[in-house]
């Protein structure tokens, strides 16, 4: 099997070894995909092909992709536009991801969003890209370009009587815009809050029409199921999920850094073997498997294949799959305090259990770290972190997405939050105190 | 368009650029946010002045374009310096010592997160994870990503922005 055949996503940027051109794109095959999809295939039968890859969403919900593209094109034909979005508003504390993607190969993301749009038949795609992200704005805008000067994009996508006009829309920033119904409001130059659900974007999305969003390592994936089948997607995995995932790693590992690798990868290959282990001096203590809004795994779990269904077994969520390490220098409380300092500044303030509860969860993780928490302060910590939880006290998963590294810290870590409390300091010197 | 005497606050560079994104979106509110982004391209700030302007080329409300744009951390409704420092403070830059470095840009800077310098060069602000995790601890002056920063070498990385 060729590179691309075993990492569809980032093949030809180790074939190329940098960059991918729209040159380098198109001679390794790069536009073939969506050549097949408009040239040779209805939009049922491209449902139906990704529908049977069993691809699920990469932004971390994993939700199947097939399913999601299938509601739209069901949606009835009332006149009027249909949208595609991709959500590369990548802002979940320890990812990037798709950052990678955007900059070393544009023109896979630009390919996956044609023949997304073919599927469900929208003329209209919108790239919701976070505002820091320079340099893969400057990308994705010069391959948009050279894509319309070749006639991928524009009024008759490969002589086909199918439209199709990108843009990219450049974030005001807010972690909350990557929620996408948030991102919608976003879209449409509102403040981004979330939306009340149902009904959901495939039935009502981006102003009032059926729409779809996906991830965009989500849709780098379809290039190469439409390129190589259904059954070569199934195949790459290790366990029951289909294809490659982008693994990455950030703490205090001796080559922090992002592979492509099968599905179902276990955790410790990912951090001993491609992040090269821990550095001298350090023991892996905790990881967040995949952002911040995921709950700590330890030692137990290393051996666990990353995938959806093995990782919610364990009690978390694949999320991202881009890794976060606590290692034993690091005050499991003051980090916490850390993440919950992110969520109570991230919050949208609609409602009271996330606008009110996160900072004083903060507040009281701050009072344990500095060494003036009070016996019962774990308590509250455990009341609230199930109250603000939920999930249904909130209109969004914003606040129980907060809740999950606090809950699953209280549960491991118990202990240094207790001895916090009783000697009234932290014991890490690292810790604020 | 509007005839009156508060758009031509906006040059006709930045009406042009407004105008193209409405063109691509089915009604003229919807480019608020691309409005404000690019007034702040332009001047590096969104002023009462211009924010109003925009409003009445939108043909929307000036409080409500003031609610969205109070909305988007990205969006300054102040003067900013010459260049932005954003230093990031999410949980991966956390781990590799993120809080030490952003201490020591303060003392670098001699103005705390929200502060421009006297002399307008710096304006320093923390951010939340800039998806450099795998560069941590990441830094952004402008639109330059720079990472790992050693706090050694801030002198020479801030030197760089007159």
């Amino acid at each position: 099997m060729s590179i691309q055949e075993t990492k569809p996503l980032i093949g030809r940027v180790e074939e190329i070894g940098g960059r991918v051109s729209l040159t380098d794109y198109e001679s390794g095959g790069g536009y073939g995909g969506a050549r097949r999809a408009l040239t040779e295939m209805s939009p049922e039968e491209v449902i139906d092909l990704v529908r049977e890859s069993d691809l699920k969403g990469r932004g971390g919900a994993g939700f199947p992709t097939g399913m999601k593209w299938g509601f739209a094109k069901d949606e009835p034909p009332t006149p009027g536009a249909k949208y595609l979005v991709c959500n590369a508003d990548e802002m979940e504390p320890g990812t990037f991801k798709d950052r990678y993607l955007m900059e070393y190969n544009p023109h896979i993301l630009i390919e996956g969003m044609i023949i997304g749009a073919y599927a469900i038949q929208a003329d209209r795609a919108y790239v919701f890209l976070r505002g820091e992200y320079h340099e893969p704005y400057k990308q994705l805008t010069k391959a948009i370009q050279e894509a319309q000067g070749r006639g991928y994009l524009g009024p008759s996508v490969l002589g086909s009587d199918f439209s199709l006009d990108l843009r990219v829309h450049l974030s005001g920033g807010r972690y909350i815009c990557g929620e996408e119904t948030a991102l919608l409001n976003a879209l449409e130059g509102k403040r981004g809050q979330p939306r009340s659900k149902p009904p959901y974007p495939p039935a009502s999305g981006a102003w009032g029409r059926p729409t779809i969003v996906n991830n965009v390592e989500t849709f780098c994936n379809v290039p190469a199921i439409l390129r190589y089948g259904a059954q070569w997607y199934k195949d790459l995995g290790l366990t029951e999920d289909s294809g490659t995932k982008l693994f990455g790693v950030s703490g205090r590992v001796n080559k922090p850094g992002l592979w492509e690798l099968p599905m179902g990868t276990p955790i410790r290959e990912i951090v001993d073997t491609h992040a090269a282990g821990m550095r001298n001096g350090y023991k892996l203590r905790g990881v967040l498997p995949g952002g911040a809004s995921t709950d700590f795994l330890v030692e137990e779990h290393f051996d666990l294949p990353m995938d959806y269904k093995t990782i919610q077994s364990a009690g978390s969520r694949m999320g991202t799959g881009t890794m976060i390490l606590m290692d034993d220098s690091i005050c499991p409380v003051d980090m916490c305090r850390n993440l919950e300092h992110f969520f109570a500044q991230e919050s949208c303030g609609f409602c009271t259990p996330c606008r009110e509860g996160i900072p004083w969860v903060e507040e009281l993780l701050a009072e344990i770290e500095n060494g003036t928490g009070c016996e019962g302060d774990l308590e509250i910590l455990d009341q609230q972190a199930a109250y603000i939880g939920g999930p249904g006290n909130t209109f969004c998963l914003h606040a129980p997405g907060a809740m999950e590294p606090l809950q699953s810290a209280l549960k491991y870590f118990r202990e240094d939050f207790e001895e916090h409390i009783r000697t009234g300091k932290c014991p890490y010197q690292r810790g604020r105190s | 368009m509007s005839d009156s005497a508060l758009v031509p606050v906006l040059s006709s560079e930045e009406i042009a650029e407004i105008e193209a994104e409405i063109s691509h979106l089915p009604d003229r509110e919807s480019a608020a946010i691309d409005a404000l982004m690019i007034i702040q391209r332009h001047r590096g700030w969104v002023s009462d002045e211009s924010l109003r302007a925009a409003a009445e080329l939108l043909q929307m409300s000036s409080a409500e374009l003031d609610s969205i744009a109070t909305f988007y951390n990205l969006i300054f409704r102040q003067p900013v310096g010459r260049h932005v420092v954003m230093v990031c403070d999410s949980v991966s830059c956390y781990v590799m010592d993120g809080d030490e470095l952003a201490r020591e840009v303060q003392a670098r800077l001699g103005i705390e997160f929200g502060q421009t310098s006297p002399d307008g060069r710096f304006t320093l602000l923390p951010i939340v994870c800039l998806g450099a995790c795998d560069r941590a601890p990441a830094i952004m002056i402008d639109s330059d990503l720079h990472g790992p920063v050693d706090q050694n070498d801030l002198e020479t990385l801030f030197a760089e922005y007159k």
